[in-house]
């Protein structure tokens, strides 16, 4: 007997069952697909990180950096060029082109090391215009699409530039900026020369960073990426879950012919290694299909994912995806990974199950007494563990550890929870036909119980993302309203022209808030410090979390200042705690604020605070407070006075319509996710009914023959599927309320620094119920109309005796 | 249980079988198979009647069609005076759900109830649901200790004793039997066998009965013999 005679008796079982070899390609495909899809969305992105972090920040080299995030002077670098230091000064802060605010990075371009250089200024005359007057910007194609118009210097578009940024000449970063002899880093190149007296020497008062493999914004995002991992991980889970169900229901229906082709000389081992090499296959053949299929979904999620990355850390990521042989590898890889975890039981089963027990199909599926307590113990461990790292761990990776007990330990829970369901509606029936019902309905439970476990996943994750959410976008919408008070916001091009604005202004409003900030390093982190004037806005509308009753007095004063909330939670700050904000700056936290969809942490102290630290501080921005009938008017005479273009006078209804429409566009990856592993567990639903059809007949037969007419049987098919389903859905409610208290409580906290408060949206849960039913009833589509279409002969063949 | 009797008789005394000039077949890979041609027979209230034949001669096909379980290409079906191959699905339904009781050679117990919902599940479908008389056929048919069991949990004999107890609990005019003993060994099959017969005497049924045996057969009041699908 050769092989192939062998694996030619194996492989007619799919030629047979044409609908279970689909399903099993198609879970496995849809597994691998949204697992790989989410990594190359994240590959991606990383590789953004690196390429700007390399292009941007030069984080190959060593940096000499101030301590406490102090402006380093100019003479540090010229000491140490003198003293024959290999060294470049960079300058670096943010600067507003008319709406657009960029980075701007200022380089010496002749001391820069080679390696680093992104901008190439080979050509002399290239070199002359970047570094004469008034001086030419480096910008990517998108960020010199965004800035014409808005500015007079020369732009250079390269594409190796980031979005977001801009080099430029370190003489003319210092003018846009205003600090003049002031630097932010000095990059040291790795070739010195030898016997050079130590940096410490020269530059005392500097430390020397040295190369990161990590940039802060993969830092910052890091969270971000391990979320979408999860959900990834989610929708491969519950796409297995189709993969488990048919490997298991194929070998059981297989068991006969695995019998006869040991009685006939197989080995077991032989048998077990043909077997292993068909799951292999097919998984290579549907993870082919899930790579390319993961391709469009992560060429469909990019743009939402790149929305949130800018919406959430203002990290720049391309819309476009490239292929990595890496991640289709790895697509492979997980593809036949999750198969060979999907078909261990089965293999194991086949290895220890006696060479002549007989294949019991119609009870494949139906777990044992032992299986079911030994499932129950796990589920009870895993809700338990889940409970002790809410009380004792902390952490992002510990929240998420929470997360996946939680939704594990409720899935394995959840056939008890329906079968004691099941089992109280059957003893409070009287009715054959309903008490038949009940029980057939739980009967039938062990079958359907991994669909229900997958459909139990994607709505506990639709119901708590959904609620995390939309607790979020209930909360920025009232955090906007406080924070967004002033009616109009306007924004002069240049010093001269707000000096001007100023004193027209004095007397056409209520009050003028300027907006002014400095960025600057905090404790080791980027910071904005912005200056506020004492204004009964900020007293009657800031939103502030925690405070000291006269905290608006001290911040007025300058005793004291506000910090955001995700700097406050990040340092664990407390009230009365004391701030470095600069070298002859020390302050009091007073209070922290909620500053929602920031990355970056956040000081308010008062004005004169911040400009006699800061003189050279910009102050063209202003928010104005004016009655909300005048703001109208108000705007057509700035614009007629000053000749200010629409982008630089904005009103508050404008600014919270874009605030909200990118707060929007920051989640629609979630939702998209959310959709996709909602459609997968319908789809687990729909071939694991289509599969339990086809066994029904048994189970049915009697029932038919007893006088039930096949349309009542169809009936009652109806609503044994929707009774479970509803029943899941009922179940799923509590768990994705816990996981949107664990998102909000925990990881979010972790993740962005903010914590929300929870709120509950009953009519989501209808729309997302109804949405849910839709699908179950598309799942028994087929299935019911096969059932309704059964011909008597077909329900017969299962009294017959002579076949 | 005399009382039950007398009601049972009451209720049966129309049941009257006459089956005319029946006519099957089927669509099979080698072309249409004629399974019936031309059937005609009639039998009397409280009639016992074995029906014999070898495999493929139609037996379970008479029977089916006699359930209301088929129709027949041609011909009728007199029950009680009704040609019920004339009824739609629903009626056919409620034909068997009120006036047949089977008991097949697999048994096909419901597997989700225990043997108590099993025994009262079709008399509880016909309307005719009655405690007493569920509780004397457990009484009589040994299966008083297996009443909270499920089938997977029962023997061969256990099952086909309930299936007989689900067929009688009914107390239906006609009982249809497809190789009852069948699966069942030869000491369990009689004791199946003298339990049916004398239930089904007591109660007054129609009892028609495909079996193989002709030792079975001989036990009955009367044989009919089928080959090619006609009565010889």
């Amino acid at each position: 007997m050769t092989i192939s005679t062998v694996a030619a008796a194996l492989l007619s079982h799919w030629r047979r069952q044409p609908l279970q070899l689909g399903a099993l390609m198609l879970g496995l495909a849809l597994a691998t697909a949204l697992w790989s899809g989410v990594q190359a969305v994240n590959a991606e992105a990383r590789a953004s990180y690196a390429r700007a972090a390399a292009a941007l920040d030069q984080n190959g080299l060593a940096h000499l950096v101030s301590p406490g995030g102090r402006s380093i002077p100019r003479d540090a670098f010229v000491r140490l060029r003198r003293a024959g230091w290999n060294v470049s000064p960079v300058l670096e802060g943010e600067y507003r082109f008319g709406a657009t605010r960029l980075r701007v990075i200022g380089i010496e371009p002749l001391t820069m090391p080679a390696e680093t250089r992104t901008v190439d200024l080979a050509n002399a005359g290239d070199l002359l215009s970047f570094i004469s007057p008034p001086g030419t910007m480096v910008v990517s194609p998108e960020t010199a699409e965004k800035i014409r118009g808005q500015t007079d210097l020369a732009l250079r578009v390269s594409d190796r530039m980031p979005d977001g940024a801009a080099f430029v000449d370190i003489g003319l970063a210092e003018r846009l900026l205003r600090r003049d002899g002031e630097l932010t880093r000095i990059v040291i190149a790795e070739n010195q020369r030898p016997g050079l007296e130590p940096l410490g020497t020269f530059a005392p008062a500097l430390s020397v960073r040295e190369p990161t493999a990590q940039s802060d914004i993969e830092h910052l995002t890091e969270s971000f990426h391990l979320n979408l991992t999860a959900f990834g991980f989610l929708a491969f889970a519950v796409g297995l879950f189709i993969v488990y169900s048919t490997i298991g229901l194929a070998f059981e229906q297989r068991r006969p012919t695995f019998r006869t082709l040991r009685c006939l000389g197989v080995s077991l081992s032989a048998l077990a290694v043909l077997l292993l090499a068909e799951l292999v296959l097919f998984a290579l053949a549907a993870g082919a299909a899930g790579v390319i299929v993961g391709y469009l979904v992560a060429s469909l999620l990019l743009p939402g994912v790149a929305a949130t990355l800018e919406g959430l850390y203002g990290a720049s990521v391309p819309g476009t995806l490239s292929l990595r042989p890496e991640w289709w590898l790895s697509g492979f890889a997980i593809a036949v990974a999750g198969t060979l975890v999907s078909s261990t039981q089965s293999l194991v089963r086949l290895m220890r199950v006696p060479l002549l027990a007989a294949a019991q199909p119609q009870k494949w599926g139906r777990s044992s007494r032992t299986g079911r307590r030994f499932q129950a113990l796990a589920a009870a461990a895993l809700l338990g563990l889940s409970g002790a790292l809410i009380l004792w761990a902390d952490g992002l990776q510990a929240g998420f550890g929470v997360l996946g007990c939680l939704l594990l330990g409720a899935s394995l829970l959840l056939p008890a929870v329906l079968s004691g369901f099941l089992t109280l509606m059957q003893r409070a029936s009287s009715g054959a036909l309903i008490m038949w019902f009940w029980a057939d309905a739980r009967q039938q439970l062990p079958g359907l119980s991994l669909a229900l476990m997958a459909l139990l996943l994607a709505l506990a994750a639709n119901v708590g993302v959904g609620t995390m959410v939309s607790s979020f976008r209930l909360t920025f919408v009232g955090w906007l309203d406080q924070r967004l008070a002033a009616e109009l916001y306007v924004a002069a091009r240049n010093e001269l022209e707000a000096d001007r604005l100023r004193a027209w202004l004095a007397t056409k409003v209520e009050s003028v808030l300027p907006i002014s900030s400095v960025d600057t390093e905090i404790r080791g982190q980027p910071m904005q410090i912005f200056g506020v004037v004492d204004d009964p806005t900020y007293r009657k509308h800031w939103p502030l979390i925690v405070g000291l009753p006269d905290v608006w007095d001290r911040v007025a004063s300058g005793e004291g200042v506000l910090v955001n909330e995700q700097f406050w939670r990040r340092e664990r700050l407390r009230i009365g705690d004391q701030l470095d904000l600069a070298s002859d700056w020390k302050s009091t936290v007073v209070g922290a604020y909620s500053d929602y969809g920031n990355p970056k942490g956040q000081v308010i102290a008062g004005i004169d605070a911040l400009t006699s630290r800061y003189p050279q501080v910009s102050r063209l921005r202003y928010g104005l407070r004016v009655q909300p009938d005048q703001v109208a008017d108000l705007r057509s005479s700035l614009s007629d006075e000053f000749g200010l273009p629409p982008d630089n006078i904005v009103d508050q209804a404008a600014l919270k319509e874009q605030s909200r429409r990118i707060f929007d566009r920051t989640f629609l990856v979630t939702g998209a996710l959310n959709t996709l592993t909602l459609g997968v567990a319908a789809l687990a639903m729909f071939l694991s009914l289509l599969t339990l059809t086809e066994m029904r007949l048994p189970q049915l037969a009697p029932v038919w023959a007893m006088g039930v007419t096949r349309r009542d049987l169809a009936i009652l098919e109806i609503l044994r599927t929707l009774v479970l389903w509803l029943a899941t859905f009922t179940t799923a409610l509590p768990l994705g309320l816990a996981l949107a208290w664990v998102l909000l409580a925990v990881v979010n906290v972790e993740a962005f620094g903010w914590r929300v408060p929870m709120h509950i949206f009953p009519y989501e849960w209808v729309r997302l119920g109804l949405v849910a039913l839709a699908a179950a009833v598309v799942s028994m589509l087929i299935p019911l109309r096969r059932l309704a279409g059964l011909a008597p002969s077909e329900l017969l063949k299962v009294f017959a005796n002579e076949r | 249980m005399e009382s039950y009797i007398c009601d049972i008789v009451v209720i049966l005394a129309a049941m009257v079988i006459a089956l005319r000039n029946l006519s099957k077949s089927y669509e099979t890979a080698e072309g249409r198979l004629e399974v019936l041609r031309g059937i005609d027979l009639d039998l009397g209230a409280g009639d016992c009647v074995a029906l014999t034949g070898e495999s493929g001669s139609g037996k379970s096909t008479l029977l089916h069609l006699v359930a209301g379980l088929d129709r027949p290409d041609a011909g009728e079906i007199l029950i009680g005076g009704r040609d019920i191959s004339k009824l739609d699905d629903r009626g056919r339904a409620a034909y068997r759900r009120t006036e047949v009781g089977l008991v097949f050679q697999q048994f096909n117990l419901i597997p989700s109830l225990d043997v108590a919902a099993n025994i009262a599940f079709h008399a509880k479908l016909a309307g005719r649901h009655d405690s007493a008389w569920e509780n004397e056929l457990v009484e009589r048919l040994g299966v008083g200790t297996l009443l909270t069991r499920y089938p997977e949990q029962l023997s061969s004999g256990q099952q086909q004793r309930v299936a007989i107890g689900r067929t009688l609990a009914a107390r239906p005019g006609l009982v249809l039997a497809d190789e009852p003993t069948g699966n069942l060994d030869e000491a369990n099959g009689d004791a199946v066998l003298d339990l049916m017969f004398s239930l089904s005497k007591g109660t007054g049924s129609t009892l028609l009965m495909v079996t193989h045996s002709h030792r079975l057969a001989d036990r009955l009041d009367r044989q009919i013999h089928l080959r090619s699908g006609k009565i010889t």
